[in-house]
């Protein structure tokens, strides 16, 4: 199998925050890998060591097997990157920012058309508008584009779906799947846990350090407490009274229901919809669940970080 | 029925020749947690920023607090609540400067702040970092004190655009318990986000599409009228032949 991306103990630090502590990790070729976690989880340091913008303090990282310290100019010209922030021209048009990435590749956009049809057809209407003019979701695909234009082997996207709107980052992730299947390794970031479920394998990342990796349904066999869904009226206080009952583990907010889970083997629905019904509640449903990959991200989050309720967070 | 905080009736903007928001007419009751969805470019931001008070309509009608979007923008300004990922506080002040800061802002008066800003730090359980550089803080708190800071003159209603955008998931949820309560207490709450999940947790949700409200209802009504199962597939039915998303 060959890889596209190793690292060996990857650590930054900027002053006292340790951005990264020795991450070790590889993604196979044409392989969709996800990197899962919050703000200040370190994804983006990790990108930008991995796009050779930033050395690291300690360990290495190779891309297509090239070293990121010594051999980044041979790097730079067979890997896509899309920073998190949007970094095109805002007062050139779709068309010029496209044909700019491409010169600078030294490449032509016919060249490699193929490629980015089917994102670029919908960005064709407005191909004569200014890039800082579209939409959040236009940007996004545009920003694909240029990424794509000389071809790359390997795509670095950080975070390219936040502040997306659900349809947007739906199509997105559609695109991902094509250009997967045209043999592209891709590495994408993302605080959605909803778009873990999509990538091949994901890693989630906290406090610099990566605290799983595996396939999504290896992720959530990592859930290991029996998980309820809980539903009744007056959800806010359904949750309050939850985190109050002697068994309890934790009681959080989940869409139309709140996921609980117990600190016993083996609870009863039937005790803890006594016990609701014992506190005031109406119209209880309490639901045996399978975890999802969000209710494991918090399980071992807050496994990893036992003092947070300390400190207020 | 319970009391009007926002009222609109074809409230309209026009830039040139297009329409961003498009005679929209909804109302907002007191102590409701009110959730304000749609694609990017559907026109939530320029609506926001015409209830607010920072943006002339072209027509239609607006009260917000009690106020008139076209005559008393100042007057709203002051009777609202404001948080937004962008624009919260100031990283290189700590938090207590930044409560000082702000409540000046507001027009409260020195002891008034004093009170307030010992209040707020011991009830976010902040009192040791209180000089802080707020630089030097996770996220997740800085969104606490952020949502703080902006009920500190006690407003009514209080805008939060996007709160939690980029924030862990456990971070995310107890943030809403904030918002809960906050809502319990009576203040009124209009939030914008993209995470679906959250349009659960409000009691009503509106969801704008080319500049129109194409659904208004709970959570619950829209998922049954539209037979899907979670808000993100009501949010996907409805948006996805919207014909601005290159705005």
């Amino acid at each position: 199998m060959k890889l596209s991306v190793t690292t060996e103990g990857l650590s930054k630090r900027f002053g006292k925050v340790e951005a990264l502590r020795e991450i070790t990790f590889s993604v196979p070729e044409a392989e969709l890998f996800g990197l899962i976690g919050a703000d200040g989880a370190g994804k983006t340091t990790l990108f930008r060591i991995l796009a050779t913008l930033l050395l690291p303090d300690a360990g290495k990282a190779s891309l297509l097997g090239l070293d990121t310290v010594f051999s980044y100019r041979a790097i730079r010209t067979r890997i896509g990157y899309m920073p998190g922030r949007f970094s095109l021209y805002q007062d050139l048009s779709v068309e010029e920012n496209l044909n700019f990435f491409a010169t600078v590749f030294g490449t032509t956009v016919e060249k490699n058309y193929e490629l980015i049809r089917d994102i670029y057809d919908q960005l064709e209407p407005f191909r004569k508008r200014r890039a800082g003019q579209l939409s959040g979701g236009m940007k996004q695909k545009l920003a694909l584009c240029c990424a794509l234009v000389h071809r790359p082997e390997l795509l670095l996207l950080d975070e390219p779906t936040t502040g997306v709107d659900a349809v947007s980052r739906q199509e997105f992730w559609q695109m991902l799947g094509r250009l997967k299947q045209q043999g592209i390794t891709i590495l994408v970031s993302t605080p959605y846990m909803d778009e873990a479920s999509l990538c091949d394998r994901v890693a989630f990342m906290q406090d610099g350090r990566i605290l799983a990796i595996d396939t999504p349904a290896g992720i959530t066999g990592l859930f290991r407490k029996p998980l309820f869904a809980i539903r009744a009226r007056e959800k806010h206080r359904l949750i309050n009274e939850l985190r109050t009952f002697e068994h309890a583990s934790s009681a959080y907010a989940f869409g139309n229901s709140v996921h609980y889970t117990d600190l016993r083997l083996s609870p009863e629905p039937r005790e803890l919809t006594a016990w609701l019904k014992s506190k005031g509640f109406e119209d209880i449903d309490v639901l045996r669940i399978e975890p999802g990959i969000e209710d494991t991200f918090m399980a071992l989050m807050e496994s990893a970080r036992p003092q947070e309720e300390h400190l207020g967070g | 029925m319970a009391e009007q905080v926002i009222h609109t009736e074809k409230l309209t903007k026009r830039f040139g020749n297009f329409t961003a928001v498009d005679e929209i007419s909804f109302s907002v009751s007191s102590g409701e947690i009110f959730g304000f969805l749609g694609a990017n470019g559907a026109g939530k931001t320029t609506a926001m920023k015409m209830l607010t008070g920072l943006l002339a309509p072209t027509s239609g009608s607006a009260i917000v607090a009690g106020f008139d979007v076209y005559r008393q923008t100042e007057t709203i300004k002051r009777n609202i609540g404001y948080m937004s990922q962008r624009f919260s506080l100031y990283d290189d002040l700590t938090p207590r400067e930044n409560i000082r800061f702000f409540g000046g802002i507001y027009g409260l008066d020195k002891v008034t702040i004093r009170d307030k800003c010992n209040h707020m730090l011991e009830s976010l359980d902040l009192v040791r970092e209180g000089d802080t550089q707020l630089s030097a803080l996770p996220l997740g708190w800085k969104q606490k004190l952020a949502f703080s800071v902006a009920l500190l003159h006690e407003p009514k209603l209080v805008f939060l655009d996007e709160p939690t955008g980029g924030v862990d998931p456990v971070t995310r949820r107890r943030f809403w318990d904030l918002i809960y309560q906050a809502a319990s207490n009576g203040v009124t709450v209009f939030v914008t986000t993209h995470y679906m999940d959250e349009a659960e947790y409000c009691d009503r949700v509106s969801i704008m599409v080319d500049g129109k409200i194409a659904a208004l209802d709970t959570p619950e009504e829209l998922k049954r009228s539209f037979g899907a199962a979670t808000m993100n597939d009501v949010f996907i039915r409805l948006a996805r032949p919207a014909k601005r998303s290159g705005e």
